[in-house]
Formats: structure tokens, sequence, C-alpha cells
């Protein structure tokens, strides 16, 4: 489903992506790990055609980056530790306004469908601004699957919330974003990315260092795969 | 389009579950969905009208002490006035309505959608000529009772709507540069000013002949150039916008 | 470092005699003009910096189209330096400008269009540096500068037309821009001063921008190698 060969990413003289190769086969959920810096931000915002790459070959959903980018973002939700949702506006509005951009039809059923997805149909008609953040970001869910995306990223997206929001977002990511889609979401949180996750991938100074499959994983722990691989 | 609806119409019933058909918005489908957007976000809060409309009312009350405007001086300065006043309150709006994008994300989510960039640009330029157009259409009924001069006329609000189309054309794309730096609201106004001198000095121009009287055909020549100036301008930043969102 | 290389020397030696040279033409040679008086030797100079300042900034906008096309840095450096070099001659030219301003016109400053024009260009040159220094990115900085100089280049020869429309409520204005048709015909003694004054400052110009290209590229060179110890 997404296929990255040698991705260069720079920005002036800083390289921050190496030559990273990355591929991930349609239905898994990789989890990409690493210290801060490491370009997980970067590489994300490449596969979700938001910024360039410098050199390399990427491909999401069969298409190529950057040159089919418009048919790529047909295929593609993204959730961001930002809701990008407008605050004036009400949940089941800003639903319509990226339903629209998305040219989806039979819209008023599908806005009904993802808030109650969500969880949010009796708020459908609230203002984003009285929504908590947690609220928020289940939104951001709904509006990331809106047009009934291929391919899901996840960048951080529990930046922020307590850990009763994280719990019922966890519920909504497994449940409605993943569930028969494609997807990769960086984290710091190494437990839920455990929980979550069916492979893990570590991104260290631009390029993956180690990946395990969930199976492999069953020996050691996480967390002790991930000092392992940032020690290598 | 119709390939891309079969297409999602198929794998639908392939996979049964999916419900979305996701085909991809016609250009004027996408860039009225983003004014649609922003006007409805702006007519629930007022926030960006009302706080160009107050302060194009205090602007109007500033240059009425500082220029003493007496009936004699009025007549020279009404359409200098009225300019300065679009001017800075148009700066006003575009750093609000660019914020508004910029402060949650919500750009990347414009960003994400399967449409043209210039959607986008087109959106946003229109929805800011619109916030223009509404102060505009209060300043002036304003003005006019306060100084009983009749601001109301077709010739002058053509000239007003050139000036506005210009302004805010590149006021939009300069906007959305200026909301991507370090030194943002600030910016604006020093990038916008000199590149919009032309847009400027022509509505003045040929708001003052018409205020004094003059025939269309006298002021031809500024309007041309508004005219000249808002299609280059229109076309340079259809063309650059990739360049100031792309990264 | 790199030692400067032959041709640059060689072009700054140059340089300088072309400017000296100019100066001799221009307040020895060229004979005194009748109605101005000594204070028209300013001009020399002034149309030589001004002629300089417009092809910079023609050549940023170019430089601004060619970066966008091709993504090339060096474009980016080409382009900076015209600016720049550019800025520092338009300063020069309207300074020199109101040096002959005061006895000519009586006054230091008029709103003549290639007076105002030639100001506004300083001031979109001041919004380019102001709008660089806001964005640490220097690919994002690249493409920001690119469509800035597009769009000052397209916007000043609107605003001269625009400008030269309010003359007709400037009558003095008009008496004194009249005054400088006049002045254009030139004996031939100052002709050579004129025409020595604006292949010396092209020689000069070409010699800065020569030299602020090349401090453009070493500084690229001081960045990667404080990238290189860092790492």
């Amino acid at each position: 489903m997404i296929e990255v060969k040698k991705l260069v990413k720079r920005f002036g003289l800083k390289t921050i992506l190496r030559g990273l190769d990355f591929s991930v086969e349609p239905g898994e959920f990789v989890a990409l790990l690493g210290p801060n810096g490491a370009g997980k931000t970067t590489f994300l915002r490449i596969l979700a055609t938001l910024s360039r790459p410098s050199l390399g070959a990427v491909m999401v959903a069969g298409y190529q980056l950057p040159n089919q980018a418009a048919q790529v973002r047909a295929k593609l939700g993204v959730v961001s530790h930002m809701p990008l949702l407008y605050p004036d506006l009400t949940a089941e509005e800003n639903l319509r306004f990226y339903g629209r951009m998305y040219g989806i039809g039979n819209m008023e059923e599908r806005i009904t469908e993802v808030l109650e997805m969500v969880g949010l149909e009796n708020r459908r008609k609230d203002l984003i601004r009285t929504f908590s953040r947690g609220m928020q970001q289940r939104l951001a869910i709904g509006r990331a699957v809106i047009h009934d995306p291929e391919v899901m990223l996840f960048d951080e997206p529990y930046t922020g919330l307590d850990q009763d929001a994280s719990e019922m977002l966890d519920e909504v990511l497994r449940s409605v974003a993943a569930e028969g889609r494609t997807v990769v979401m960086t984290s710091h949180d190494l437990a839920r990315a455990e929980e979550l996750a069916t492979r893990f991938d570590i991104l260290s100074r631009g390029v993956i260092t180690a990946s395990a499959t969930q199976k492999e994983l069953k020996k050691t722990n996480l967390l002790a795969f991930y000092k392992q691989a940032l020690v290598d | 389009m119709m390939a891309n609806n079969s297409e999602s119409k198929k794998k639908k019933v392939e996979s049964g579950k999916r419900k979305a058909e996701s085909l991809h918005p016609s250009f004027f489908k996408a860039t009225l969905a983003i004014i649609q957007k922003d006007l409805s976000a702006e007519f629930r809060s007022f926030e960006l009208i009302s706080a160009m409309l107050v302060f194009s009312l205090l602007v109007i009350i500033i240059f009425n002490f500082a220029l003493e405007l007496d009936i004699k001086v009025r007549q020279s300065v009404t359409s200098g006035v009225l300019w300065t006043t679009f001017a800075f309150a148009g700066t006003l709006g575009l750093n609000r309505s660019m914020s508004v994008e910029k402060d949650r994300g919500c750009m990347d989510g414009l960003l994400l959608a399967p449409v043209d960039r210039s959607v986008i640009y087109f959106g946003k330029a229109i929805s800011n000529l619109i916030f223009m157009l509404i102060v505009e259409g209060i300043v002036l009924p304003v003005y006019s009772v306060l100084y009983n001069v009749n601001l109301f006329r077709f010739d002058l609000l053509g000239v007003i709507l050139l000036g506005s189309i210009g302004y805010a054309a590149v006021g939009t794309l300069l906007s959305t540069m200026s909301a991507q730096t370090r030194t943002r609201e600030v910016l604006l106004p020093i990038l916008l000013f000199p590149v919009a001198m032309p847009v400027l000095l022509a509505s003045v121009k040929a708001s003052n002949g018409l205020l004094a009287g003059a025939d269309f055909t006298e002021v031809l020549t500024p309007i041309n150039l508004l005219i000249v100036y808002d299609v280059i301008f229109i076309a340079i930043a259809f063309m650059v916008f990739d360049f100031v969102v792309e990264e | 470092m790199q030692p400067r290389p032959l041709a640059l020397k060689i072009l700054d030696f140059a340089s300088v005699i072309v400017l000296g040279i100019a100066t001799y033409l221009a307040l020895v040679f060229a004979p005194t003009e009748a109605v101005m008086g000594q204070v028209q030797r300013v001009f020399y100079f002034h149309i030589g910096t001004a002629w300089v300042g417009l092809l910079g900034f023609i050549l940023a906008a170019a430089a601004g189209i060619a970066y966008l096309v091709t993504k090339d840095m060096r474009w980016d450096r080409f382009e900076v330096a015209a600016v720049e070099v550019s800025t520092v001659f338009f300063f020069i030219t309207i300074v020199l400008g109101s040096i002959w301003a005061r006895p000519a016109w009586n006054t230091w400053w008029t709103w003549d269009p290639r007076l105002t024009t030639a100001a506004i260009t300083e001031l979109i040159y001041i919004a380019y540096f102001m709008l660089r220094q806001g964005i640490d990115d220097p690919e994002k900085r690249a493409r920001f500068g690119a469509v800035y100089t597009l769009l000052g280049g397209v916007s000043a020869p609107i605003t001269f037309m625009v400008i030269r429309l309010f003359r007709s409520i400037h009558p003095i204005v008009i008496g004194a821009a009249n005054g400088t048709q006049e002045k254009m015909n030139m004996t031939s003694d100052m002709r050579i001063a004129f025409f020595f004054g604006l292949f010396a400052f092209t020689v000069i110009f070409i010699d800065m921008m020569w030299h602020r290209i090349r401090l453009g590229a070493l500084e690229e060179k001081v960045e990667q190698l404080k990238l290189t110890v860092s790492m």
C-alpha cells in the first residue's frame, strides 16, 4: 500500500531523512517510533503529500508522489495532534465542509454515520469551540474518515490528552479509523502503540533502523526492543 | 470525473461496507465550499467584520480631526480617507482570515483535500473580498451621512469593487506568506502596501475624479490601470500560489 | 578559503579605474551646464546609479522566476545579490537626486514619478529583507523571496504609470519635469561623461554582484561546515 525507496528530505542544508526505505502491506498497522528530531513528523508529512521529497520514490495507494498528489489525497485520511477543525462551525458543519472538499455524495447520511461512529451524534449542532480536547480529537478522526480513505496516517494523536480521553481515543482509533484500513502512526507512547499496532518500525537519524512484527515481539517487550534498536 | 465516479461505485459494491462515494469535487464546488465555510463561521462570530468595522470608524474619526474635514478640504480628501481606511481595515481582515486557517492547522486540512491548490487561493481570496465589500458597504453610507456627500453612485462603487479585487488578490497571497513567518501579523502591511501601491493610488485617483464631478471617460486611465493590475496579479497569484503553500 | 579568482581581481581593479575616470569626466571634463550650473554634474552619477539600480531590480525579478522554475539555490544567491546591490545604488540615486533637486526645484524632495517609484522600490526591498529574516528554512526563504521579487518587479512599473497620472494636479512638478527634458540637449563632451558614467557603474555593478554572490556561496559553505562539526 505504501512503498518508499531511498527517500531523502532536506531542509536547506540539514538532511532530515537519509535514504529511508519503508513499505506497508494493505491492512497493516505500523507504529513509527523514534526519538524527537528523528524525522517522524517530516516523514509522515511527505506521505500525506504536505511536503515534497527531495529525492527518492514514494508510492501511496498505487500513486506516485509528488506527481499524483491529488489522487493520493483522495485515498488518504490524516489525524494529527491538531484537530484541523474550525472552532466557529458546528461538528456537523465541519464534517460537511470537509465532505464537500472531498466531493463525497450521500452527504447527510454519511455525516450522521460518522458522528455515530465517533460517539458525537448528540453534539452535532454544537460549536467545536465548546468541545473538550478529547472530543475534538474524536471528531478529527471522524473528519479524517469522512471520505472513507484506504490509508490512514496518525501523527502523535494522543498529544495533550489525559488518561481517560486517551482510552476513548484508542477505542475510536481501533474501531473507526484502523478497521480494514492501512495505518501508519507516529507516537511517543510505547504502551499505546504496543496495543494498537501490528508492526513496529524504529526511525532514528533519518532511517529505519529496526522493524519487528507483533508476533516477533512476543518474546521480548516493546520497550526492550526500542532501546536495543536505538543503541544499535 | 466520470471515471472516478464509476470507480468508486465499483469499490462500494465490492466492499459493501464502504459507504462514502469519494470523487474529486469540481473546481467550482470546492471553491464554493471554502467560501461558504468562511462566511458561515464569520456570520456566527462576527469577529472579523466587527473588528474591521470598528477600526474603520475609528480611523475616520481620527481623520476628521487630524485633517479638519471642513467642506472645502473634504472634497479633495474624501477618496484618500476612504481608501486609507479600506486598506488598513483590509489588512486586519486578511490577517484574521489567515490566522483562522493557520492556528489550528486547518490550512493542512485544506491542503489535504484532493483539489488543486488554486481552489484554496480563490476560495480564500473571494471570502476576503466579500468581507472587504461588506465593510465598505457599511462604511460608505456612514461616511455619506456624517459628511453629507452621496457616495452611493454606480461609477464610484465600480471603482471600489475593482480596487478591492486587486487588494484582496494580492493580500490573500501575501497573507498566506506572512502567516508562515516568525513576525506574522506585523509583516503583512509591510509586504502588502508597497506592492499594492498601484491599486490604492489608482483607486484614489479615479474616486477623486468621480467625486469632483468628472465624467466617467475622464477617469478611464486610472480605471484601465486598475483592471490591468487586477488581471495581472490574479494571474500571477494563481501561478505562484503553489509555491507559497508547498514544503 | 579559496582566494579571489584572477578575473575578479582584475574586475576590482578595473572598477576603481573606471570610477576614477568617470569622476574626472563628470567633475572636470564635462562643461558646466548653462542653466543649472555646477550642481548639474551630479546628474552623471545620478543616471549611472539609477540605471544599475534598475538593472538589479529587473535581474532580481528574473532570478526569482528562474529560481521558482529550477529550484536551484544559485539563483537565490543571485537574487539576493541583485536586490542588495540594487538597494544601495537606488539609495545613492535618491540622495544624488535630492542634492540636485535642492537648487533646481528649490526643494529636497518632489513627488515626481521617477523619484517616488524609486522610493517605493526601496520600500519593496526593505520588505523583502524583512520577509527573508522571518523565515528559518533556507529553501522556503528562497521560494518566498522569489515570489516577492516577482510581485515587486511587476507592480513597480504599474506604480510608475499610476503616479504619472497624479502629475496633472501638481503643476509645479510639471514645470520642473519639463526642465529635465530640456536638459537632455547635451553637448558632445557632456555626452561622453554621460555614457562613460553608465559604463563605469555597469562595471562596478557587475563587480559588486560577483562579490556578493561569492559571499553567499561562502556563507553556505560555512553553514555546511558548522553542520558537519555538530554532527
